[in-house]
């Protein structure tokens, strides 16, 4: 017992010198939709995020995955400035879209949140309707006008969450009333109502049950052929499952970035691989 | 601790706490049942021929046809009281000088009682004030004055260790062998003929305004007044109340500027109404000149800022209280945040800011204080709403103060504060309710 204490090797790695946590993996993929280049998130003086450079991929699923508090949510919500909601947080470096920084004092993050949309942990029905929770956000930005562009936008946007054949008798329904795993492709199908070309996930299936998320997972597969998903998660295998390329996280760095297949059988780094065989959480 | 130890426990706080709610049930009823009995008799009660004469005068309502019978009939019957006091006048003429004197205080004290029953007596002037017009409207105060025409209060003060006691004699003793002494008997078999006592249902009582400074009458003046008041002072202070509470929840940084805001409001919650009273004054007719003098308009204005805090807490715990998630839904869509607060917090914050809205509007109808100085006057007409901005108004709960300490004729006319309290009673506990019912409704079409 005293000799296993004396050895933990994670310990030493941890406040191991930063020579170390430099990034290893191809950060870059040809053509990406989003740059992210020393991306630096502090709240107030605490560094949350430091120096994190990465691509996201055309149609392409990215999963983020490290242990909790490493900063893959910070990270996430920085991507469409989610983070500006608070106050004390403020972030650093570069994120193209479009090959502008969104963090351009020009930029607005209005229509930019509509580009880029999020769905979160808990799922979070607006308190209206299932129609209206589709309809709502597409009348604001204009993109509908009339009631039967309205109707249509919430068939489609049901249709692509594969939840129009279980709500189409009761879309005048409270989105509230729906199961845990029904609201949270409900959520799916309000952003993907907006058109948006990136889809943020923030731990999407953490409060659902196998059934509900084995339906989000095979939701996401599909989804990935018009969009672009960065999909933060605590579940390795749903990393696995879902995503092409993983980046793993650790204490604000980001530690190691590849195919889905290389880091999770021959990963790089020590960290990585402590993490994906379980050593720690 | 073990279990018997913690039952035993568990027991004994129980048993304290119902027994806790159980005294206030009681003494709410206390309070409450005889404010209603009281209340209620100013509706409901034996009205007499008079009250009927005053309401067709007054009013023009009754049935003239009727009345007119009823009037002759009750005129037979007083006639013969008439005849009896013209007799006797006659006799005190014949009277040696200081036998006259010596009848004509009593005589005089048995025709102020008269004419207290039946109005101004035959050969009397018609009098001024509404009051002497008429006689008793009802027939519990006419049963009082015919005993005190059939007996004289005397004192009993023979024991000296004691408080003096009354005791009654027959009134009909002080007048034996005169003309007048068939009066009494006469007097006691026949009141109801002349007076025709019948249930009477006054729903005037609320709809028609006062005659003679509630000596009869309504209290119309009263309720209207105070929905001026109330309804008034809400239309300033709701708007405000929820932008600062949307400002506070919102829009304000956490520094030290918003933390003064945030104990001014709550020092402002605390202050005693009547300091509000003197700063309406003080501030909005002295300073503002918002009106002459006092006005509808000022007391709403000193009444808005007496609930404004609490409409500012309310609201501000009703928007804190909508989850966050929600917030982070619309902004995650690409609202804007002026739309999310609009189109997501506001409405989901709803109940809470109406029922705060509400209880305020309670408030503001119940408070005396803020309104002594700046709207309330004890008698006033029935003021239209053009009249707001320039006129002061009775309001019920001046009212009901003024009643109690300061009406020359308080004792006669309880059954009128007592309706007054009822009538402010029910309109807050109606406000009350309504909220309660308008949050259940709102709360289940947001949750479906």
């Amino acid at each position: 017992m005293q000799e296993v204490l004396k050895k933990n090797p994670t310990e030493k790695r941890i406040l191991a010198p930063r020579e170390s946590r430099k990034t290893i993996g191809n950060i870059t993929v040809p053509k990406p939709r989003m740059v992210c280049r020393n991306v630096n998130v502090h709240y107030g003086d605490k560094q949350a995020i430091r120096n994190v450079s990465i691509d996201i991929g055309r149609n392409e699923v990215l999963a983020m995955i490290g242990p909790s508090g490493c900063g893959k949510s910070t990270f996430l919500r920085c991507l469409n400035r989610m983070n500006d909601t608070i106050d004390s947080c403020h972030v650093t470096g570069e994120i193209l879209f479009d090959g502008r920084n969104i963090y351009d004092a020009s930029v607005d993050v209005v229509p930019l949140r509509a580009q880029i949309g999020m769905v979160f942990q808990k799922p979070n029905p607006f308190p209206k309707s299932i129609y209206e929770n589709i309809a709502w956000a597409p009348r604001i930005h204009g993109i509908v006008e009339s009631k039967s562009d309205a109707d249509e936008i919430v068939e489609t946007s049901l249709q692509k969450a594969g939840l129009w054949e279980e709500v189409k008798e009761r879309l005048d329904q409270p989105g509230t009333s729906l199961s845990g795993g029904q609201q949270q492709r409900l959520c799916i199908a309000r952003a993907i109502a907006v058109s948006p070309e990136v889809i943020l996930m923030d731990e999407p299936c953490s409060a659902l049950d196998p059934i509900a998320t084995a339906k989000i997972e095979d939701l996401i597969e599909e989804l990935r052929t018009q969009y672009t998903i960065a999909i933060v998660t605590h579940s390795m295998q749903q990393a696995s499952r879902v995503s092409q390329r993983t980046a793993f996280f650790h204490l604000g760095d980001l530690i190691e970035v590849g195919t889905t297949e290389t880091i999770f059988t021959k990963p790089s780094h020590q960290l990585t691989e402590d993490y994906i065989t379980g050593r720690y959480g | 601790m073990d279990l018997g130890t913690r039952k035993i426990l568990d027991r004994s706080f129980t048993a304290v706490g119902v027994t806790s709610i159980l005294l206030m049930a009681t003494a709410l009823l206390v309070v409450i049942v005889p404010i209603f009995t009281g209340g209620i008799g100013a509706i409901f009660f034996k009205g007499t021929i008079e009250h009927r004469k005053l309401q067709y005068n007054e009013f023009g309502k009754g049935d003239l046809d009727v009345l007119q019978r009823q009037i002759v009939e009750t005129d037979s019957y007083r006639e013969k009281v008439f005849r009896m006091l013209e007799a006797f006048e006659v006799e005190m003429e014949l009277m040696e000088p200081d036998e006259r004197s010596a009848y004509s205080p009593k005589y005089k004290k048995v025709r102020d009682l008269l004419s207290h029953l039946f109005g101004p007596l035959p050969g009397e002037m018609e009098p001024i004030l509404l009051r002497y017009q008429y006689g008793v409207t009802r027939w519990d105060e006419a049963e009082e004055s015919l005993h005190k025409l059939m007996f004289v209060t005397k004192w009993d003060y023979s024991n000296p260790d004691e408080m003096a006691k009354p005791y009654f004699v027959p009134r009909s003793e002080e007048f034996e062998g005169t003309a007048l002494a068939g009066l009494f008997p006469y007097m006691e078999s026949n009141l109801e003929n002349m007076l025709l006592p019948e249930q009477t249902f006054y729903w005037g009582f609320i709809t028609e305004r006062s005659l003679d400074a509630h000596i009869f009458g309504g209290i119309w003046a009263e309720i209207q007044g105070t929905f001026f008041l109330a309804v008034g002072a809400m239309l300033f202070a709701f708007p405000l109340g929820v932008i600062a509470a949307i400002y506070f929840t919102e829009y304000a940084k956490d520094n030290f500027f918003t933390s003064i805001l945030r104990s001014a409001n709550s020092t402002l919650a605390g202050v005693p109404s009547i300091v509000f009273g003197l700063f309406g004054l003080a501030f909005f007719i002295n300073t503002v000149k918002v009106s002459e003098s006092k006005s509808v308009l000022a007391g709403s204005l000193t009444l808005a800022i007496m609930i404004l805090p609490t409409i500012i807490r309310a609201a501000e715990e009703a928007i804190l209280a909508v989850p966050k998630t929600y917030k982070e839904a619309s902004l995650g869509l690409g609202s804007t945040k002026w739309r999310t607060i609009m189109t997501v917090i506001l409405p989901a914050a709803l109940p809470g800011i109406i029922t705060g809205g509400i209880i305020s509007l309670g408030r503001a109808a119940g408070e005396t204080a803020p309104i002594i100085f700046t709207a309330a006057v004890s008698v006033g007409a029935t003021i239209g709403l053009a009249d707001v901005f320039s006129s002061p108004t009775p309001a019920l709960s001046w009212n009901i103060y003024n009643l109690a300490s300061e009406h020359e004729a308080a004792n006669e006319i309880r059954h009128v504060q007592y309706g007054m309290v009822l009538a402010l009673i029910s309109i807050v506990l109606l406000l009350n309710l309504s909220a309660i019912l308008l949050r259940a409704r709102i709360s289940k079409k947001l949750k479906g």
